[in-house]
């Protein structure tokens, strides 16, 4: 390595007089205009923000840039989160000034274009998942989750029975469900999945009663497997006074096959930044749309967007029932209408082959995989599945090893020691819109790492080797806590 | 099919490998009674009709209306740049970083961004964002909550509306109490907010600058509510917090705001982007991700995702919030926007927006049928009253081209008269002329006649 040291934080580059704006002059003095403002509500100091010109900041950034993954740059496997291709005339769409340039407030009458591309999506989420009602205000798949919730606790708290405050929750469940559960001070009753894989009737028989509020899934599972008892457990849940939650992250799997509403789920929350292919933007905007039977209707986020006699839109805030607002305004609209455009540039069948394709290629890198790790469950997946590192771990390789080795080949990793239900779990989503030729590629490379666990476990114990950085003192950071910078 | 790369030939070839014969043997699992028994009705277009579709949409829309509304929400000016590297695949494209190693760039644009919201606000920690402002304030709330272990928390009347709606939202859930204080000509009562403080309280929210851009007394909130041993929480505006005294100095124990102003559109309201920011003794009960510097085995720094503990896919049940996906492209853009702006540049948005607010001000209240609400100073946005709904000159003024504000009526009763007008640095000498022409007109056409 050079030993010329590249600065490396904005704040770095900074000198005083470099400028990266321009704007116009004040017509008055700094001094005149802040006359207007009596000197005890104004700052003492500047707020030392950096000081660089516009080529460094580019330059800065695009340097940043490039030491990311990214699902344009190759394959991004991580279980549960759907890293799918990006469609770009979905992002040309939702940065049309038409959209980009309205403010919240405006009345509604100038913003017709946008309510109806708002209108329209809630239709095509309605027609996908088969519900009846639809709220896209939730911003996130944790949103959703908590403003499905709250419609379950509004649900019984209309019918009087406010002993109901507990959710089942399968072991295999993702985190946010049962910190949803614990956002409305409620709790979970923790069921076990059979040796199949899959949740019984028995198991979610004997821990109904009536302080159960309902039971909070996803289908397929987190081991991405078919809740094949569903229709029964919707049935015990309903006898016993509860509703039916779906964790709607595994939706990809489902499109045009089955339906929620009609397996007997009552409310269930889409991540469009997943199954609708909004990017992940290194962590969000996502976007949450919640769906809900008729009977549930009234219980949604208010505002709820309607049309009128005369096909216009508008939202309606006089919602007595309502669980309340849950956004500063209507929810994440650019997502929306990326999500629109990708329903749109596929329709009813394409999102039919994307969900078979999505099941397809899962199977197809599985069958490829299945030799060399262990795979904990023999039937045929859905969109993801789980394998084990069991194996190479009794040669001194974890799981984490593995996933870090596999960065050497430009490779993400898959999601990591999730589900917690399987010993050294990697959970492996390809989605529909990886090739035939790298699933065969990340297989390849995943035998290639198998073998190394064998012939020379410190090569794949020390990975990665060939990343911007390696390995990351995480102990010393949060003990350290540099959070931010300090000159 | 778009965007789907196998052909028949790949679906034959990985069919075999399965050891099955047709898609339906690999779905045997699911019963029939359980199918779609048909196809799913959504319409297909191509990619120009498609366009052709969303730019007819986008053309009904009047985005060509020259905007003096705020209510927590601004139209600023983007530079171009900003545009150029958040589109970048690299930020748009990638998932949260899990996998430091390979995910730097997103985890020191984290850092970097918690850098700026930590310099902007005075305070110790920040995160890598929440979902927008309102959320940001009611996840305060909660924190306030759960770190005092007490259920009730005082909240003025003069913070964002729609902020406290959220607010009531979230803390209703969870049995909290929620005591609103009055306001009093667009200010928090202080008489009203000493009697509400008591030893049950968790903490007090407060906006500065507040919802009608009026700039509070902060001082006597502190020392009211850190008395009873509670905690101040406030609401800012970031733009505004480069000329005012920052939370720090008022010595706010917790910080939420809206980050849009920092270079994120207007979009109808989202995605958006909340700030949430903590004195160092809340870090470990903060909601959402944090980045931290560190070093790899080789000694060369590096950023991870760091106090892991506090979150969802740790702990579950016991995690201080349920937030995964957060807003980080928009954290992206105020990161870059923060950058680009610089410490001149921020206090020079501010000024402007501060100048044309002044004069536009001045020159509404000089006009028949309109006067101030209030002498309190303000930075970017004052309250009107107007001898007519604010609503009636919202619609009179759509003819004009013109969105003039924003209806407090529709969230403070007797207030239906009270526009609430915001500036920006973006808004020129003529487009402010054009505002108080317009007004003028209105006010001497007679439609605002039967006033004062």
């Amino acid at each position: 390595m050079s030993s010329v040291e590249k600065k490396q934080l904005i704040y770095e580059k900074s000198a005083p007089g470099r400028r990266g704006y321009s704007l116009p002059d004040t017509e008055r003095t700094a001094d005149a205009i802040l006359g207007d403002i009596p000197e005890k509500f104004r700052r003492t100091d500047d707020a030392r923000l950096p000081e660089v010109t516009e080529g460094q900041v580019m330059r800065h950034f695009v340097g940043l840039s490039v030491k990311n993954h990214h699902i344009d740059k190759d394959f991004y496997p991580l279980g549960s989160c759907t890293m799918k291709y990006n469609p770009k005339v979905n992002d040309v769409a939702a940065n049309l000034p038409g959209f980009r340039a309205l403010h919240p407030l405006a009345p509604d009458d100038s913003v017709q274009g946008v309510l109806q591309i708002m209108f329209e999506l809630k239709t095509y989420l309605k027609e996908v998942s088969g519900f009846e009602a639809m709220s896209l205000q939730p911003v996130a798949g944790a949103h959703g989750e908590f403003a499905g919730l709250l419609i379950m606790q509004a649900y019984h708290r209309k019918m009087g029975e406010l002993n109901r405050t507990r959710i089942i929750i399968p072991n295999s469940a993702h985190g946010t469900n049962p910190a949803s559960v614990a956002a409305l001070g409620w709790s979970t009753v923790q069921i076990e999945c059979n040796e199949e894989g899959v949740i019984t009737p028995e198991a979610v028989e004997a821990v109904m009663d009536d302080t159960v509020a309902g039971m909070m899934t996803t289908n397929p599972n987190t081991l991405g497997l078919f809740e094949k008892h569903c229709k029964e457990i919707a049935d015990i849940v309903h006898k016993g006074g509860g509703l039916m939650y779906m964790d709607g992250a595994n939706l990809n799997a489902n499109m045009g096959i089955f339906r929620p509403a009609d397996i007997g789920f009552d409310i269930m929350h889409f991540n469009l930044h997943k199954t609708f292919s909004t990017p992940h933007g290194g962590g969000g905007p996502g976007a949450g749309a919640v769906g809900v039977t008729a009977e549930l209707e009234k219980f949604l986020p208010a505002p709820v967007l309607k049309k009128n006699d005369q096909d216009e839109f508008f939202f309606d805030y006089d919602r007595p029932d309502s669980i309340g607002r849950l956004h500063s305004f209507y929810g994440n609209v650019g997502n929306m209408i990326r999500a629109f455009a990708y329903i749109k540039s596929l329709g009813g069948e394409g999102l039919r082959a994307v969900s078979e394709n999505a099941v397809l290629n899962a199977n197809y890198l599985k069958e490829l995989i299945r030799e060399d790790y262990d795979l904990p469950y023999e039937a045929h997946c859905m969109h993801e599945f789980v394998i084990s590192g069991s194996r190479q771990k009794k040669l001194g390789v974890k799981t984490l090893d593995i996933s870090k080795r596999l960065l050497d080949f430009g490779m993400h990793s898959p999601t990591n020691y999730f589900p917690l239900i399987v010993p050294e779990a990697m959970m492996i989503e390809p989605t529909e819109t990886e090739s035939r030729e790298t699933l065969e590629r990340f297989a390849a490379i995943m035998k290639q790492i198998a073998a190394e666990c064998e012939s020379d476990p410190e090569l794949v114990k020390s990975a990665p080797h060939d990343t911007p950085v390696r390995r990351l003192d995480e102990v010393g950071a949060a003990r350290t806590l540099d959070i931010q910078y300090t000159d | 099919m778009h965007y789907i790369p196998n052909t028949d030939d790949d679906r034959r070839r990985m069919l075999e490998k399965i050891g099955v014969g047709s898609f339906e043997d690999v779905i045997s699992e699911i019963p029939d009674a359980l199918r779609l028994q048909r196809p799913l009705e959504i319409p297909k277009l191509s990619e120009p009709e498609l366009l052709a579709e969303i730019e007819e949409f986008a053309r009904r829309d009047r985005e060509s209306t020259l905007c003096f509304a705020g209510g927590g929400v601004y139209d600023h000016f983007i530079p171009a740049a900003l545009g150029t590297i958040v589109s970048r695949p690299e930020f748009m494209t990638a998932y949260t970083p899990y996998q430091a190693e390979v995910a730097q760039g997103t985890l020191q644009v984290i850092y970097e961004f918690q850098t700026h919201v930590c310099r902007l606000t005075g305070m110790d920690v920040a995160n890598a964002s929440m979902y927008d402002g309102a959320t940001s304030a009611a996840e305060a709330m909660l924190i306030a909550s759960s770190v005092t272990k007490r259920d009730k928390i005082v909240v003025s009347e003069t913070v964002n509306p729609l902020y406290r709606q959220v607010i009531d939202t979230y803390l209703r859930a969870r049995g909290v109490e929620i005591v609103t204080v009055p306001h009093a000509d667009g200010l928090t009562d202080l008489n009203k907010l000493e009697d509400a403080i008591d030893e049950a309280t968790a903490c007090v929210l407060v906006a500065q600058p507040n919802f009608f851009g009026l700039l509070e007394e902060i001082e006597p909130v502190e020392r009211m509510i850190h008395k009873v041993g509670g905690k101040l929480v406030m609401s800012i505006d970031p733009i505004a917090q480069a000329i005012l005294k920052t939370p720090g100095e008022w010595g706010a124990d917790i910080v939420v705001g809206e980050g849009q102003p920092l270079g994120v559109s207007l979009s109808y309201g989202g995605p958006l982007l909340g700030l949430f920011a903590a004195k160092k003794d809340l870090v470990r009960n903060m909601p959402g991700r944090i980045a931290a510097r560190t070093k790899d085995v080789d000694g060369k720094p590096g950023f991870v995702l760091t106090l892991q503990t506090r979150e969802q896919h740790i702990r579950r049940e016991k995690a201080t919030s349920n937030i995964c996906t957060n807003q980080a492209l928009c954290a992206t853009a105020a990161a870059v926007y923060c950058s680009l702006l610089g410490r001149e540049g921020i206090k020079q948005v501010a000024l402007l927006s501060a100048e044309h607010a002044h004069d536009t001000a001045n020159a509404l209240a000089a006009i028949d049928g309109f006067e101030l609400l209030s002498k309190a100073p303000f930075v970017r946005e004052f309250p009107v009253k107007c001898s007519r709904p604010a609503g009636e000159i919202i619609a009179a003024m759509a003819d004009h081209g013109i969105l003039p504000g924003v209806d407090a009526g529709r969230w403070y009763p007797g207030l239906e008269n009270v526009l609430l007008v915001a500036l920006t640095e973006k808004r020129t000498p003529a487009q402010m002329t054009r505002l108080v022409d317009g007004l003028k007109e209105l006010s001497a056409s007679g439609v605002l006649s039967h006033l004062s």
